[in-house]
């Protein structure tokens, strides 16, 4: 950048200006970097959330149902198991036809069961079974819709295309609009999504056993990873000599966060399935995959925190006659505590988005119980939202985006419940 | 039941403490002072309690299926003399299965059910014992505990040196997790490697790990050759390298340079939301939303694009190490001394030309350590591949096609029947062992890179 002669001054100026101009580039090229990745971030939640928000309503068919208990073959003082045999969907079927009584063909009738959702007869039986009083009634039970019914209502499936293609038959759309016309077409919250486990049947199935799966395996996430991962922080900042051995751990530790998750996966299976033969798919083996994986977010965050802790709060305990183990577990560790807190959380919710280890060791199973315990098969809400994803009736896209919606929504609790930790408990010294 | 001992377990812990900790307090009433806190003669007992018993309780885990089996096994006499051993575990498993009736199992064979009923016997018989000698031992426990406090004990040390020893254990599982991880994958590749040639698998150009379901099948051997499945990879970490690469590095020239204190507060965090949202829902984003745009785009370009193109699962993985790159990279460009900037500032170059010429190239052993950390996070990813990859292994440069992964075919081989002497099983464990090295290598590479850059300035 020397000085120009003047007779260059035009030039000079020029290139002063040249120079400028790229200097307001390089300043957009950041700028719009910076832009594009919130963009697609904003992409992508406005792409889940428009596909997922749908999966909270469902559409019901109101149906005319007498409980005809000689069909039936019960009555309102049978016991509860016989109220629980009986066959209740052949009654909600004959019910049905006997609606459309003009629908007579074989082929026809098969097609009109195909509006209502084939579990639909669970319905009647929970109905029949908590209020026996409705037998030898005439009731209207509103029975959930099928998953077809539901995607063409939603506008989730095309409904103006060639019959071949779309999923209703135009017999069916026909019925289903005189359904909608006298008033027996409702939609309403959607209380399965959040009560049940897996299901065959799109309209049935809910994301419930996948967060009971997910919450039993974090469980033993945090029994495990929790007291080891603090126990080894507290020695390896405050007990370990400072040698070779005490490094090669911690290098390890570091190299151990690096680790692809799928490998954690593979020694689940090898370690804990093949030689110590912890039940396949459970929760316990998750969360004990999960743990090792969490331990070195754990014991990193623990380290930093019991590092934060000035050096006057030990020479202080230590001078009124503190034990070294004293002075850690009575003084220094109960500081460090919210900063531990809050990388257990962040642990834990990294944690909870981990799937490629859980498919490893068996947690992908169609799960439809709620798994009551550690022992039960389980699946986790990130492995449902696999399943789902994987599935290819058109039911399955909106119950996968809401599954997302409902991982992200527990991400965010957790995070923000980590930020509340921090920044409630943080102590400058 | 697991809930029962527990709860016995901590009740015998707990009854230890107090014991322990009144017979200190007694003791301190009617002989004065004693050497460490009541406390600590409590907690002494309580671990005397505790200790034994989950040692005995590991012993048990491992022993009591060993015994039961023998004890089961010598029923049957002379007919398993030459058995060999798979078949024996296959006979065992029948009687257990009968035993407990799982899924209505019953054996035909009289000499099993035969077996089965001893098992139950022996089944019932050794949870007695169990629960016998743990009620013994934790009474010995606590009454040796209890019998040692004296008023001159030194109850504090032996806590402490007690705790200590566990606070060394638990240093040492991350340790173990490493041995653990490293013997697993070995141990697998080495009977991977028996049924497949080493050289095979490193230089091979095919990879079909179907099995044969019958003998004359097309390729009935199946082909284990890595190289395609790695260029797979390869391919889609270039891509998202592609990606992530000028975004996260121009954002973070942009935060570490330009943007002033609010911009940095609020879009920076945002940024960084993209490494913690799950994989499976970018995998999700991938699938549903990014490979039919991209299939559609390539088609009206006149290519040949295929549903579940690299391009695609690429696109979205850079997306996810964008913040790897941005933060690292802000990191290394704060970390620049300013007196170089002042310098060249002073120099009359604008701060662009400041950037370009001074920080950067100060900062590059830094970046390309973020770099080497976002490459080896993108090739250790997961379920982007899986839901939005291809599966059939092919050795292709064009991003429009479908390759796979070293990741996807892992979790294919895994999925489903898992037999552990198949060669399509134990490839998951092969392939495995060189995602571990190769992240790991990246990894060493990238932080001594980074280390050593450091030192220059500091």
């Amino acid at each position: 950048m020397t000085d120009p002669p003047p007779s260059n001054r035009r030039e000079s100026n020029e290139r002063v200006r040249r120079r400028y101009a790229s200097e307001r580039r390089f300043q957009w090229y950041g700028r719009l970097a910076m832009l594009l990745g919130v963009a697609v971030l904003a992409f992508l939640v406005l792409t889940v959330f428009s596909s997922g928000y749908s999966a909270f309503v469902r559409h019901q068919i109101g149906v005319e149902v007498f409980f005809d208990t000689d069909a039936l073959g019960i009555t309102a003082q049978s016991p509860v198991e016989e109220l629980e045999q009986a066959e209740y969907l052949l009654l909600l079927r004959k019910n049905l036809f006997k609606m459309f009584p003009k629908i007579r063909k074989r082929r026809d009738r098969k097609q009109l069961l195909g509006l209502i959702s084939s579990n639909s007869g669970g319905e009647l039986r929970d109905l029949v079974v908590s209020n026996p009083a409705v037998l030898g009634t005439k009731q209207t039970v509103w029975v959930t819709s099928s998953s077809n019914v539901d995607q063409i209502l939603k506008g989730n499936a095309p409904r103006e295309i060639a019959e071949k293609s779309r999923l209703l038959g135009d017999k069916q759309l026909k019925w289903m609009d005189s359904l909608a016309d006298e008033g027996r077409l409702r939609k309403k919250f959607n209380p399965y999504f959040f009560t049940r486990g897996d299901s065959r049947a799109p309209e049935m199935a809910g994301i419930w056993g996948a967060i009971l799966g997910s919450f039993w395996a974090l469980m033993v996430c945090l029994l495990l990873s929790f007291p080891l991962g603090v126990a080894a922080a507290i020695y390896l900042e405050e007990f370990a000599p400072k040698n070779r051995w005490s490094e090669l751990i911690e290098v390890n530790i570091n190299n151990l966060a690096a680790v692809p998750s799928i490998i954690f996966g593979l020694l689940g299976l090898a370690v804990f399935l093949n030689f110590f033969g912890v039940p396949r798919g459970t929760p316990l083996v998750g969360g004990m995959v999960l743990s090792l994986m969490t331990l070195p977010t754990i014991i990193i965050a623990c380290r930093s925190a019991l590092k934060a802790v000035p050096p006057s709060i030990r020479e202080g305990a230590m001078g009124m006659g503190a034990s070294p183990m004293q002075v850690v577990l009575h003084h220094v560790f109960p500081l460090a505590l919210p900063g531990t807190l809050t990388g257990v959380i962040i642990g834990l919710a990294r944690a909870l988005g981990e799937t490629a280890p859980l498919l490893m060791i068996g947690m992908f199973a169609f799960v439809v119980d709620l798994p009551g315990g550690l022992l039960d098969s389980a699946t986790a809400l990130p492995v449902q939202i696999y399943l789902w994803a994987e599935s290819s009736e058109r039911g399955y896209v909106e119950l996968t985006a809401a599954g997302i919606m409902v991982i992200l929504s527990f991400m965010v609790v957790m995070n923000s419940i980590a930020m509340y930790f921090r920044k409630r408990f943080e102590r400058r010294w | 039941m697991t809930i029962y001992l527990l709860a016995a377990f901590l009740l015998v812990l707990f009854s230890g403490y107090i014991l322990g900790q009144s017979k200190a307090r007694s003791i301190a009433r009617t002989q004065g002072r004693l050497h460490s806190l009541p406390s600590y003669y409590g907690g002494y007992v309580a671990i005397w309690c505790g200790v034994p018993l989950v040692l005995l309780l590991l012993l048990w885990w491992v022993g009591e299926p060993v015994v039961l089996k023998s004890l089961v096994l010598d029923s049957f006499g002379e007919r398993i003399q030459e058995m060999p051993p798979e078949r024996l575990g296959m006979l065992y498993a029948e009687v257990r299965n009968t035993a407990s009736g799982i899924s209505g199992f019953q054996s035909s064979d009289p000499e099993v059910l035969e077996a089965a009923k001893a098992y139950q016997h022996y089944a019932q018989g050794s949870q007695w014992i169990q629960v016998a000698v743990f009620a013994l031992v934790a009474l010995g426990g606590l009454a040796f505990g209890w019998k040692r406090i004296r008023r001159e004990f030194r109850a504090r040390q032996s806590v402490e040196r007690a705790f200590n020893i566990f606070l060394v254990l638990s240093s040492l599982i991350a340790v173990l997790t490493t041995v653990g991880i490293v013997c697993s994958l070995v141990f697998e590749s080495i009977r991977f490697f028996e049924l497949v040639p080493v050289h095979e698998f490193l230089f091979g150009l095919k990879w079909y790990p179907q099995i044969a379901i019958r003998e004359d099948q097309a390729a009935s051997a199946g082909a284990f050759g890595a190289i395609p499945v790695f260029g797979g990879t390869l391919l889609i970490s270039f891509v998202a390298l592609c990606v992530a690469g000028p975004i996260g590095l121009f954002s973070a020239i942009y935060f570490a340079e330009y943007a002033d204190h609010r911009v940095r507060a609020v879009v920076k965090p945002a940024l960084e939301i993209l490494a913690g949202i799950p994989t499976v829902v970018y995998g999700f984003f991938a699938a549903l939303t990014v490979a039919p745009l991209v299939r559609e785009f390539g088609i009206n370009l006149g290519f040949e694009t295929s549903a579940q193109s690299a391009l695609a699962a690429g696109l979205v993985m850079g997306v996810m190490i964008i913040p790897f790159v941005s933060s690292l990279s802000d990191d290394v460009i704060n970390a620049v001394p300013q007196t170089l900037r002042d310098g060249s500032l002073a120099m009359g170059a604008t701060q662009s030309e400041t950037i370009k010429q001074v920080v950067l190239p100060a900062a590059l052993p830094g970046i390309v350590g973020a770099f080497l950390l976002a490459i080896s996070r993108a090739i250790g990813e997961t379920m982007i591949v899986v839901m939005a990859a291809g599966l059939t292994a092919k050795l292709t440069l064009n991003p429009l096609e479908n390759v796979t992964t070293v990741t996807v075919q892992m979790v294919v081989s895994l999925i489903g029947d898992q037999e552990f002497d198949d060669p399509k099983t134990l490839s998951a464990f092969a392939l495995g062992l060189m995602l571990f090295c190769v992240t790991l290598m990246l990894n060493v590479i990238a932080v001594q890179v980074v280390k050593r850059y450091r030192e220059k300035y500091d």
